[in-house]
Formats: C-alpha cells, structure tokens, sequence
C-alpha cells in the first residue's frame, strides 16, 4: 500500500466550470443545509406541542430578518434538492446520459428550483404578510 | 502475483468482505427509496406549512391534530432524518480521512438523528392525542 505509486486525479480547481458540475456540488451542499433544517422542522413541532407562548416565540425566531433569510434560503435548498433529486432518480434508470440531455436537465434542475422559490413566496407574501 | 503464487486459496475468497463488497447496495437502495417517499411526503410537506402561512396558534395545532395530517407528519420526520444520515454519511466517508473523527462523526450524526426524529414523533403524537 505505501509503495503504490497510484496516479493522482487532478483536484476542482484544474477543471473548467460547467453547469453538470455545479448541480452536483450544490445536490451535496443543500443536502447538508437541509440536514441542518431538520432541526427547525423539531423546534416548529415541539414548540406547538409546548403550547401558545413557545410557539409564537418560535414564529418570532423565523419572521426575524434573519429567520426569513435562513427559511428563503432553506425553501431554495428543499426545492433544488427536491428537482435535481427527481433528476438524479430518473437517471439511476439509465435516462438522459448522453452529454446534451445531461447539460439541459442540469439547467432544468436550476431554473425550476428558483421559479418554485419565487412562486411560494410570492403566494405567502400576497397571501397577507411574513409568517 | 508471483507473491500470491503459492497462496491456494480462490480470488473471489481473498475478495470476498474487502472493499464494496459491504452494505453499499442496501446504502444505495434505502437512499433511493427514501429518496422517492420524500418526493411525495416533502410535497404535502410544503403545502400543508404554506396552508399556514398566517394561521394562528390554534389553527395550526388543530391542523396538525388531525388524523391524516399527524400520520403523514410523522412518515415525513422519520423518512427525512433517514435519508439525512444516508445522505450524510456519504458526506463524512467522503471527506473525513481522520479514522477516529470519521467513526465519531458518523456515531453523532445517528444519535441527533434518533434524538430528532423520537421528539419529532412525540411532539406530533402529544398534539394529537392532547396531552
């Protein structure tokens, strides 16, 4: 083992910039972010176990600015996780490798994440106010 | 090979419980199911915590109570922190080269995870059933 001379593969930074890239690296980053949601999902079900006062100290915590921007940011992680993991299922069938198919639903992945993000908060918005 | 010249034992023996020749397939598989179940329960997910966006303490409470709605809070607290700590794991094998902090890691993110999804489940189940 210590006296294999393996070839390395280069490292991120020897690569150029493409999208498929880039949906693979965000996959596995909002993967992370959203483990870390879990725990607001308990906090949220907890405090409405614990009654009036913890729950509404809890939508004080999210409606804060920067509640908001940790649940927008959150809302975008579950929702490209959500399209891009669809895409990921759809190729463990073997669909979509050829190299043109796999660029355009690397972007379909993108775009539908963002248009779902600005659809929902724009109904919760125009829907009367922040939560 | 000259070295494994006189070793008399079959290939597929000295392979065998080496390597991927582990759980990896059942990893896969529970992956993807999770995966698929949280397609469908992070949908309902979403659109039940919209239907609420502006709904007061006990409007919330009393969505929650309900029979449908507790089961499927519960299906999705469980299969989220599942697939978390599938998702996660792969993270930390990938990235932890340090043996010790990778099995400490891997032994933590199983026991919040446990921890998370027990008190998801209890706080559902307290609101449910009123106690």
């Amino acid at each position: 083992m210590a006296d294999t001379r393996r070839p390395l593969s280069p490292h991120l930074q020897i690569y150029k910039w493409q999208v498929q890239m880039v949906t693979s690296i965000l996959h596995r980053a909002t993967g992370i972010a959203l483990a870390v949601g879990t725990l607001v999902v308990v906090w949220g079900l907890l405090s409405l176990a614990a009654g009036e006062a913890a729950f509404d100290q809890f939508k004080v915590c999210m409606g804060s600015p920067l509640g908001m921007i940790l649940l927008i940011g959150w809302s975008w992680a579950l929702f490209y996780h959500l399209c891009n993991g669809i895409r990921h299922l759809l190729q463990d069938t073997g669909a979509g490798y050829a190299i043109p198919q796999f660029v355009r639903s690397s972007w379909l992945s993108i775009v539908v994440s963002l248009v779902l993000v600005v659809l929902v908060w724009g109904y919760v918005l125009t829907a009367g106010g922040a939560a | 090979m000259s070295a494994n010249a006189k070793d008399l034992r079959n290939p597929l023996k000295r392979a065998r419980g080496f390597g991927s020749a582990q759980s990896g397939v059942g990893h896969w598989w529970t992956q993807r199911i999770t995966a698929a179940a949280l397609v469908l329960l992070g949908l309902w997910f979403v659109i039940t915590v919209l239907s609420l966006a502006h709904a007061d303490y006990a409007a919330a409470k009393a969505m929650v109570a309900k029979p449908w709605n507790a089961l499927l809070l519960i299906l999705f607290v469980a299969t989220m922190f599942w697939h978390a700590v599938l998702g996660l794991q792969v993270v930390i094998e990938d990235y932890v080269h340090t043996r010790w902090k990778e099995v400490v890691l891997l032994v933590a993110i199983k026991f919040l995870a446990v921890l998370g999804a027990l008190a998801g489940v209890l706080a559902v189940l307290r609101i449910a059933l009123g106690v």
